[in-house]
């Protein structure tokens, strides 16, 4: 679909949150994670997308301490599963609030800051986009481009599993 | 004019017969005198070098364009040959049949190469660009912001109190449809071209910068004028309004690119948002993908920077001979949000300023320069607050760039050498049909609207004088919809808790109602007409209102083209000749 349209930026619509039981689903994921996709059995640490960043001013963006603190461990989010790149990918990216707009799909629409972008072990058919979800994956921080698209992340979820919410 | 237009009609009957090829600048291009574009000709399928001939007022080209032609035997993904002439001057004015052929193809083309004033007939151009702004913004601006009794406005706004008018058309050269990109290109070089193009004719070839350039606005002043220049906006300062002041794309999201353009112009005022791109790649937040460090190179390059309204007011009075204020990694969040609602990022970014703020920035600094200045200022959210039928921000974004308006007539009062043109660069299929009453009996918002005599007054009040409306949830509001959409729930209410998201995207990457909205009393849901990858309103078609002031309004009147406005600031400017150095 071409981009006719002026720039419009993903913006927030009002979603109501789920409130479902953390731990019960943490747990279910950690039980699958160990089973098969090398992610250390230790109890994934909720993350959420309000303490990624420390500061998000005009100059950059600072990771907070807990980004830090948890590089290189299990996390898990809870958020919207964007509209992916191909039907079928290794990667997919995660964000805060539902997108609008398919930045993928549409070259003048932009992705919102404090995106996380999500690695999959096996490529996979992706059917929930904006879908609520929950990832669990080890987190890494710092700017990486993705050899296979050129697609920039600054943060990611490596090994990662996600189920619907 | 009339030979022109004779000879335009020649050149249709004799076109079309045989295979046609392709010339760039169009046929019936009008371009300044003296401004440099690329001319180039696509011929459908494979030719010779030998076999093409083009000739130019029946003289050989080199005789007019005094360069020798590239050719191309395939072009990449056309299987076609080309050939091009970078960088032509024209320093006669005049009418140029240029003809090309090669084998069986022909083809011909008209263009107007026109002179201008030989002396400027205004020291500066106030150039207001209001995105999308349509006839339902202005009236929409005006009720909500003066109100109206017994059928008579209370007050006029600022755009009310422009001399003079004209109807533009806005077309693209694929399309009678436009987007913010080619509309403002053809207002910014004089020359129509495709959506999303900037300073290009779009060619057939992927490359997004190889296209046949023509000159811009910014470019045509620094070449022959010693003026400043001033882009001052409310969205990323890449954005295509902003970046059709001064670049050369076939893409508008070429956004890393463009900043890039903007700084090898280097106006002298750079106001909005978009600081995301202007970050190496390393720095968190970034969206290039290369480590060039635009900050530090603005700052190099004599801007002062600012990222706030305090830093502004600081950068305001630097001695610093540039400004660079960037108050936000992507689109300012706009007025209903940012002095209103705090709502959108505006915890993120608390303080950013408005267009009001950073006109007057401008104004003051630009107005330094004995030989005068263009500044261009685009309300950039009218059209994104309407997009997502988000009516009430937009008029909120009408009713600030309107006082931007009249911030700039209180310069012109001062300084009548000015000229201000309030414009849009294409509409939306918005109409205010009356008002909703939440009075009215009943749970079905539908029974609440008002229409014809039913429909009276809104109550909306302006207590403090600020001419916004105190609130925008009135009992009793504007009915205000889209004659397009995609499926949505329609509330019949402002949205209080950020901008509306009318419609997402399934898996089926179609566009489905955001369900957020369902369970709002009242909400129902309409059917889109529309098709299902359309995530938001569309463009309208519609004739754009342009209204001016000041020397060299006069030649806006009746029926106009974006390009036909160039050429009316290129006379005001007299940019068909060489003021350095005077």
């Amino acid at each position: 679909m071409p981009d006719r349209r002026d720039c419009l930026r993903s913006i927030p619509p009002r979603v109501g949150r789920d409130a479902r039981s953390f731990l019960t689903r943490r747990a279910v994921l950690g039980f699958v994670a160990l089973a098969g996709f090398g992610i250390p059995a230790q109890a994934a640490e909720p993350l959420t997308f309000d303490e990624l960043y420390a500061v998000q001013g005009v100059l950059g963006l600072k990771f907070t301490e807990k980004v830090k603190t948890l590089a290189g461990q299990p996390v898990t989010m809870k958020g919207f599963m964007a509209p992916p790149l191909k039907a079928e990918a290794k990667f997919f990216v995660l964000t805060e609030i539902p997108m609008a707009l398919c930045p993928f799909c549409s070259s003048d629409a932009d992705w919102p800051d404090n995106i996380v972008v999500v690695y999959l072990d096996e490529k996979q058919t992706f059917v929930q986009a904006n879908a609520p979800i929950e990832v669990d994956g080890m987190l890494e921080y710092g700017s990486w481009t993705d050899p296979e698209t050129g697609f920039v992340s600054l943060l990611r979820l490596r090994h990662a599993q996600f189920q619907t919410v | 004019m009339r030979r022109f237009l004779a000879t335009l009609a020649a050149t249709t009957f004799l076109t079309g017969a045989a295979a046609a090829a392709t010339i760039y600048p169009i046929d019936r291009a009008t371009i300044l005198v003296g401004s440099p574009f690329d001319f180039k000709v696509e011929f459908s399928g494979v030719v010779k070098p030998e076999d093409v001939k083009i000739t130019v007022n029946g003289q050989h080209y080199k005789a007019v364009f005094g360069k020798d032609l590239a050719f191309t035997e395939k072009e990449e993904k056309a299987d076609a040959s080309a050939v091009i002439v970078r960088g032509v001057t024209i320093s006669d004015p005049g009418i140029y049949t240029v003809e090309a052929t090669a084998g069986t193809e022909t083809k011909r083309v008209v263009w107007d190469v026109y002179d201008t004033a030989a002396t400027p007939k205004a020291k500066n151009i106030i150039f207001f660009l209001g995105d999308g702004l349509s006839v339902a913004h202005r009236t929409g601006a005006r009720i909500m912001s003066k109100g109206v009794t017994e059928g008579k406005a209370n007050g006029r706004l600022n755009m009310d109190m422009l001399d003079r008018m004209a109807f533009i058309g806005t077309s693209s050269v694929d399309s009678i449809a436009v987007d913010s990109a080619n509309s403002m290109s053809a207002y910014m070089t004089g020359h129509k071209t495709s959506v999303n193009a900037l300073g290009v004719y779009a060619d057939r070839t992927p490359s997004s910068f190889d296209d046949p350039r023509v000159e811009t606005i910014a470019e045509a002043l620094r070449r022959q004028t010693g003026k400043s220049i001033g882009i001052v906006v409310t969205a990323e300062i890449e954005d295509a309004t902003p970046a059709a002041v001064v670049s050369h794309t076939r893409r508008r999201a070429d956004k890393a690119e463009i900043v890039e353009m903007i700084y090898n112009v280097k106006p002298d005022v750079v106001l909005g948002g978009g600081s995301a791109y202007f970050l190496p790649q390393a720095t968190a937040g970034s969206k290039r993908k290369d480590d060039k460090d635009y900050i530090q190179l603005f700052k190099d390059a004599g801007y002062a920077l600012a990222t706030d309204k305090t830093e502004l007011a600081a950068a305001a009075g630097s001695n610093q001979p540039k400004v660079l204020g960037l108050f936000h990694t992507g689109n300012m969040d706009v007025t209903l949000d940012r002095e209103f609602l705090k709502k959108g990022t505006v915890s993120k970014f608390p303080n950013q300023p408005g267009l009001l703020e950073m006109t007057k920035v401008a104004l003051d600094r630009l107005s330094k320069n004995p030989e005068g200045f263009f500044l261009m200022v685009e309300g950039s959210s009218v059209d994104k607050m309407s997009h997502p039928l988000d009516w009430d921000r937009s008029l909120f974004e009408t009713i600030e760039f309107d006082k931007a308006i009249g911030l700039a007539r209180e310069f012109a009062a001062k300084n009548p050498d000015t000229l201000i043109i309030a414009t849009g660069d294409h509409t939306h299929g918005f109409s205010i049909i009356g008002t909703v009453d939440d009075e009215k009996p009943g749970t079905d918002m539908r029974e609440k609207v008002g229409t014809y005599d039913k429909a009276g007054f809104p109550n909306y009040t302006d207590e403090n004088g600020d001419g916004y409306p105190d609130k925008v949830d009135v009992t009793k509001r504007l009915a205000m919809f889209a004659n397009n959409f995609p499926d949505y729930y329609e509330t019949f209410r402002p949205h209080l808790d950020g901008p509306f998201v009318p419609a997402v995207q399934d898996e089926n990457k179609k566009y489905i109602p955001n369900a957020a909205y369902k369970d709002i009393p009242g909400a129902v849901l309409r059917t889109g007409n529309i098709p299902k990858d359309g995530d938001t309103g569309v463009h309208a078609v519609d004739d754009v209102v342009l209204q001016a002031q000041g020397p060299g309004s006069e030649a806006f009147k009746g029926y106009l083209e974006e390009s036909d406005v160039y050429r009316v600031l290129a006379d005001v400017f007299a940019l068909g000749k060489n003021q350095l150095g005077n």
